[in-house]
């Protein structure tokens, strides 16, 4: 899933500021599961401005919407018939949930409330961690299993590097090396041996190197 | 192994005499001067001089700059690049770019995380590793062609080195690595500083066992300790460094004014139990901002005269 995390309250507030009537449009997917946009923080949100701004003698209203989905048309048609009632839009979806806010709502500013970070997954209630940079052309099967391009910090194809100690890459102790991790997989699988297949140049052109990416699925249009 | 450039370490290499490298780091600024004194101090001892690349991603005059004062003095410099901050176009024309100048020698290195530097927030590149370099110059070379397969006119003719840490995690794949790098087309390797030589030991009789010593150069890496400071420094700092306990101590046994001479002690004696090492083909001094210090060590391991090829 696109994990993101919560903006500092300040620099929320510096975006929304100047506007008085203000929707706060939450999200049900990925920044629901990594607690950051869902439902349960439009409303701690919600109160914590209501609060902020109701100390500074300033009226505004607030509401609070979550959506099923910001990246589908179905989902974000839900609030057209009420998105002119209000100054701006503070989305607490993904990058592409605001993006596609901005896109369908022409005439409304939108600000981001989350800070979009990376592919991953939740490892324990509160641990989010990176595992996929969408780089277009997977190469798992010649990793075992395991991804160096997100989880190297040198995103190094023929690792580890010199600076692996301990199992941990040099830029910090609390970071496993991925290739120290790429071996033990490969040893608990008793394949070894596939270590020295050198992976070659890899063709970025797929990943954003290319620009912008799009899928097409003629088969399935309608 | 045949040689296959004009390079003169290769020659002294293929000649089956012990070769001596050392570095230098370029300076923070544009005076050229700062290259010339350090080339200066150790010009006669050594066979062929290191030019760092924005080592520890600190920025620096580049590398092919420095490489090209040392030519411009009539020495041979090994150009160090790294893949962290050119992509295929900048390190294919920066080859060229050396090649021009008849810099024949090359390490082919990725380089430390930008994070220890002075631009922290910079982006890395990272679009080849440094056995896609190797793989890459090499291919310049034999076949004279670019990585998109177009022809290059008068290819480099560079000998291609890679570094090695023997000491890096895990230990069991660090022969395997190199097996790896030989395939990809080292020709000569550099390793990490050596302290702990029993496991150094270990790790070249792991490389004789697959007959790696036959097929590639391997200069033993070295560096004096200036202090005691510096030893505990590395030990417990620098990634992928391993001295001993018992080399730390002995440094921080002797009084404060005694240590740089012990460092250097130590270095030497290191250098005389590397030299009785099978496979063990050269070394490569790198007295870090100390360069004065490396016609003496040189001197008392018995590796003068430098050989004239």
């Amino acid at each position: 899933m696109i994990v993101a995390e919560k903006k500092p309250m300040e620099e929320v507030i510096k975006e929304i500021k100047d506007y008085k009537n203000i929707l706060l449009l939450g999200c049900n997917e990925c920044v629901t599961v990594c607690e950051a946009g869902g439902k349960k923080e439009v409303g701690i949100l919600a109160s914590a401005l209501r609060m902020y701004f109701l100390n500074q003698g300033e009226e505004k209203r607030i509401d609070e919407v979550t959506l099923e989905r910001q990246c589908d048309h179905e989902y974000l048609e839900e609030i057209r018939d009420r998105i002119d009632t209000y100054d701006a839009v503070l989305s607490l979806a993904c990058g592409v949930g605001v993006q596609f806010m901005a896109d369908k709502y022409v005439s409304i500013p939108v600000y981001p409330g989350v800070n979009t970070c990376f592919l991953g997954a939740t490892e324990k209630r509160g641990l989010w961690t990176e595992r996929c940079q969408a780089c277009g052309q997977c190469i798992l099967a010649s990793t075992a299993g395991i991804c160096p391009i997100s989880r190297c910090a040198k995103r190094i194809l023929n690792g580890p590097c010199g600076g692996s100690t301990n199992g941990k890459c040099e830029i910090s102790k609390e970071l496993d090396c991925a290739w120290q991790l790429i071996i033990n997989r490969l040893k608990a699988m008793s394949r070894m041996d596939d270590y020295e297949i050198l992976l070659d140049i890899k063709d970025w052109s797929s990943d954003r190197a290319g620009g912008p990416r799009k899928v097409v699925r003629e088969d399935v249009q309608e | 192994m045949k040689e296959k450039t004009p390079s003169k370490l290769e020659k002294i290499l293929a000649s089956g005499n012990l070769a001596v490298t050392s570095e230098c780091g370029p300076p923070r600024g544009s005076d050229p001067e700062a290259i010339i004194e350090k080339a200066n101090l150790i010009k006669d001892y050594v066979d062929a001089i290191n030019i760092t690349d924005n080592q520890t991603s600190v920025t620096r005059m580049c590398s092919l700059a420095a490489c090209i004062r040392l030519k411009l003095m009539g020495l041979e410099p090994v150009l160090q690049m790294v893949t962290r901050d050119r992509n295929r176009i900048a390190l294919q024309s920066d080859i060229l770019g050396a090649a021009s100048f008849d810099i024949h020698n090359m390490l082919c290195l990725s380089g430390d995380h930008q994070s220890f530097g002075d631009c922290a927030s910079g982006q890395n590149v990272h679009d080849l590793d440094s056995m896609q370099l190797i793989q890459t110059v090499r291919r310049m070379r034999d076949e004279g062609k670019f990585i998109g397969g177009d022809e290059i006119k008068r290819p480099p003719k560079m000998f291609v080195g890679a570094a090695a840490n023997p000491f890096a995690d895990p230990f069991e794949i660090r022969v395997a690595r190199l097996a790896k790098k030989v395939a990809a087309g080292a020709e000569f390797i550099q390793t990490q500083c050596i302290y702990n030589l029993d496991k150094f030991e270990k790790w070249m009789e792991g490389v004789r066992d697959r007959g790696l010593h036959e097929k590639v150069h391997i200069l033993a890496g070295v560096t004096p300790f200036k202090s005691a400071g510096m030893a505990r420094y590395m030990k417990n700092k620098v990634p992928g460094m391993d001295v001993p306990d018992e080399v730390v101590k002995r440094m921080s046994d002797r009084p404060k004014d005694k240590q740089a001479e012990e460092g250097i002690n130590i270095c030497v004696e290191s250098i005389q139990r590397l030299k009785e090492i099978k496979g063990v083909h050269g070394f490569h001094v790198m007295a870090i901002e100390w360069e004065e210090k490396v016609p003496e060590i040189v001197q008392r391991a018995g590796l003068l005269p430098r050989p004239k090829m």
